[in-house]
């Protein structure tokens, strides 16, 4: 990337910026990839480019605590350069990439791999989760100092939890030294074992085994003892549970050092969505052809109705720090099986915002709100690790800008993604609100005029 | 085309019967209505006047083809659906999961694929994860009939019960019913639960807290399918004034996987003993979808004694898959240069 960007010029867009509570219509200005000012009628500097956001919403780039690139190892799912375009295509211009490749990034020089890779090859800024134990499994602390000066923004097993309670809360102390979270996967495996969709009614309906919400609670409620205990930070990711969203919250209060991220898909689906029916429909009607869909398969489970209430009211309330993808690219053949043998996850980098606006528009969550969990929110967690400013738009930040259209109506046709990963349960919907254009460090990464990344 | 495929079969049920309602696919009784279950036992009484005969064959599946796709060890049901399909003169194809390819890593996809391309009119699927009906059901343009798919549902078996409790009680409206045993497993429990409440019947489930779906152990709202279900963990309170006492088979493993102490005390506290059965209507009958495991879930002088249908449900079997056989509405391939001539 040369050092020399052109200026580009903002104009007339509804800004907002959660780092300073700004919320009007006005102008942005970037310089040398980075934000040099936010005010109303900047002139526009000789050969800068000039954007025309008239109606559409100026927001940071977003921030993606948790998504899988799949890279090293599973390229036929996604790669560092698909799944960073996917990004760009989302409004994420920073994303936190899992350690679950293969080889796993459980040491500093699989790390700098990924970080090498991306630098080349992708579409926006990629920051590596290194595992908690080698290889994950679970038994022996990785290298976590070294993952730490290669630039790791925290440590986890994601897929699994670390469930061995003793080398948790080893994992919880040594972590401590770098400042850096454990970033735990919730969840009891002997609870959840054989489990392939929330327990409750649905998964009596289908005959299949559910993992019940304890599973998540149990895990929760140790991870959020032990940080107490060592006085240091667990982030709980993709949290899924009301129980969760109380724990979280009375940890909070106790000022116990607990952070929390939330998936689009547990704000806005429900366990329902197994049965075949996307809205409508009743979980008593009879089953159609249509149910047993592998692409409402994800773990965490998608839960009912009142997780999904308790998840809002927690992500507004604060409690819930972050929203995260947990992007899950895979490919066909992964997904085109019974309930049982199907891959858990879905793609979420593309529909992410489209679905989390419904929320907006539904009147459940404030679009100021709703901004700074996908940008300042999760910017926070990244702390030193990631450049001064990072989610927001003040001066001498990075020139990451998102520029969304709240009320455009669109479908979701999976085949048009950018990432390699075309599961989602979201085919055919209708989604109100997208993002036109994406700009990271400067240069426009995304356009949906022009349709694909560049 | 209609003339032809009744030759031979009289008093078939042709009002509200499922072969005018145009279905495609049997996956669960969840979305039979009574009339289409009425149309089907009715269909079934024809069929056994059929295996009556002394010559046992009706051409009507003649020139039409029967997979049966079986992926898990099984013999009464896949020799019953076999023998349902030579009777009705289909050419009937068995494939076992041990001697296809899905031992050489052949995707239930691929393979179903495959049997279409072979233009399979019937596919008859019998599979260990719930739901793999309703996903050849999905892609394929044949039929689908499931034979039993993991903990869901079993549709046959739960018919030829229902059709062996009307054969021996008259009618199902009204009959109390128990059924005993491995509830959260037993895709037979689950379909006949469906189909007995759509019928009138009042339902008990009996089984240890460990084996009943965890929402039944807690009330179900009003407008639930199933409210009407009663719930216990005693015997001989789901066994009084029975007319129907329907043993399933409990799993050998559900002591290993901490669902049960022992077998020992399941037994003791769960199987349909004779002394128990006095607890039951006069007239009760005692049903198992089999295989037995007898002395655990039901004793040997019940399983073999006076009361038993178990016997006539083997051979009801038969005519009730001859009945879903016939009655599914297969693809239309004269496009393709077949049928017309049938």
């Amino acid at each position: 990337m040369s050092a020399v960007v052109k200026q580009v010029l903002i104009k007339g867009g509804r800004v907002i910026d959660p780092g300073s509570g700004l919320d009007e219509v006005t102008d942005v200005l970037l310089s040398n990839g980075l934000v040099e000012a936010v005010g109303k009628k900047i002139a526009a500097p000789e050969g800068a480019d000039i954007i025309d956001a008239t109606g559409l919403v100026v927001t940071p780039g977003f921030v993606d605590l948790h998504c899988h690139l799949r890279e090293p190892g599973f390229e036929d799912k996604e790669t560092i350069a698909s799944g960073t375009r996917a990004a760009a295509a989302g409004g994420f211009t920073t994303v936190c990439a899992m350690s679950n490749t293969d080889p796993p990034m459980d040491n500093a020089s699989t790390i700098d791999y990924v970080m090498r890779k991306a630098a080349d090859e992708g579409a926006v800024r990629v920051l590596p989760i290194g595992s908690v134990t080698k290889a994950s499994a679970g038994r022996e602390l990785a290298e976590m100092a070294e993952m730490a000066d290669a630039g790791a923004i925290g440590f986890s097993d994601d897929g699994h939890p670390v469930a061995d309670d003793a080398l948790m809360r080893q994992a919880l102390t040594y972590a401590s030294a770098f400042g850096l979270p454990i970033i735990e996967h919730c969840e009891v495996p002997e609870l959840a074992a054989g489990g392939q969709i929330n327990e409750g009614w649905v998964a009596t309906r289908l005959g299949v085994k559910g993992v019940p919400a304890a599973a998540e609670e149990q895990m929760a409620a140790r991870d959020i003892a032990l940080a107490e205990l060592t006085g240091s930070w667990v982030h709980l990711a993709h949290v899924s549970t009301a129980g969760t969203g109380d724990m979280v919250r009375r940890a909070k209060e106790r000022g116990i050092k607990v952070t929390a991220e939330v998936t689009p898909h547990h704000l806005t689906l429900t366990e329902d969505v197994v049965l075949g029916h996307l809205t409508g429909g009743n979980s008593f009607d009879p089953l159609t052809a249509d149910a047993y869909n592998t692409f409402a398969k994800v773990n965490p489970p998608l839960r009912s109705q009142a997780d999904v209430d308790a998840m809002i009211a927690a992500l507004a309330e604060g409690v819930i720090d972050a929203i995260a993808t947990d992007h899950a690219p895979h490919n066909r053949q992964d997904k085109l099986s019974t309930l049982n043998d199907a891959a858990f996850g879905i793609s979420n980098l593309e529909t992410a915002l489209g679905a989390v606006l419904s929320l907006v528009h539904a009147d459940s969550l404030s679009l100021a709100r709703l901004i700074e969990s996908l940008t300042l929110g999760p910017a926070r967690l990244l702390g030193d690790r990631a450049p001064a400013g990072l989610g927001t738009l003040a001066t001498g930040a990075p020139a990451d800008i998102a520029l969304i259209d709240p009320d455009a109506e669109w479908i979701v046709r999976p085949e048009n993604f950018v990432s390699k990963g075309k599961n989602t349960p979201l085919a055919g919907a209708t989604l109100k609100g997208r993002v036109k254009t994406t700009i990271y460090a400067g240069r426009v990464v995304f356009d949906a005029e022009q349709g694909r990344a560049s | 085309m209609t003339t032809v495929r009744r030759v031979g079969i009289p008093a078939l049920s042709n009002g509200g019967g499922s072969m005018s309602s145009g279905r495609k696919n049997v996956l669960d009784l969840d979305d039979f209505s009574r009339e289409e279950l009425d149309g089907v036992l009715q269909n079934t009484t024809a069929m056994r006047e059929v295996l009556n005969r002394s010559i046992r064959k009706v051409p009507a599946l003649r020139g039409h083809t029967v997979i049966t796709l079986f992926h898990e060890p099984s013999t009464r049901t896949r020799v019953s659906f076999e023998q349902a399909g030579k009777v009705l003169s289909a050419d009937v194809i068995n494939v076992t999961s041990a001697g296809s390819s899905s031992k050489k890593g052949e995707s239930l996809y691929n393979t179903a694929l495959t049997l279409q391309a072979m233009n399979a009119d019937i596919i008859v699927i019998r599979h260990p994860h719930s739901g793999a009906p309703h996903f050849l059901a999905r892609h394929l343009d044949s039929c689908i009939i499931n034979a039993g798919d993991g903990a869901h549902a079993h549709p046959s078996q739960a018919l030829l019960d229902m059709y062996t409790i009307k054969e021996k009680l008259g009618s199902i409206e009204g009959k109390r019913v128990a059924i005993v045993g491995d509830i959260l497993y037993s895709r037979v429990g689950r379909s006949n639960l469906w189909g007995l409440l759509k019928m009138g019947a009042q339902v008990t489930l009996c089984a240890p807290p460990t084996l009943v779906p965890p929402d039944f152990l807690r009330p179900l709202p009003e407008e639930h399918p199933f409210a009407s279900v009663r719930v216990t963990h005693r015997v001989e309170e789901a066994l009084e004034g029975a007319d129907v006492v329907m043993a399933l088979r409990l799993q050998l493993e559900r002591q290993a996987s901490g669902h049960l102490p022992s077998l020992r005390e399941y037994s003791r506290m769960f199987c349909i003993t004779t002394r128990r059965m006095e607890l039951a209507a006069p007239d009760a009958i005692v049903m198992h979808p089999g295989p037995m495991n007898e002395g655990i879930e039901i004793d040997p002088e019940v399983a073999h004694g006076v009361r038993s249908v178990i016997d006539q449900q083997v051979t009801n079997g038969v005519a009730v898959r001859m009945a879903l056989l016939f009655g599914v509405v297969t693809p239309d391939r004269s496009a393709a240069g077949r049928g017309a001539a049938q």
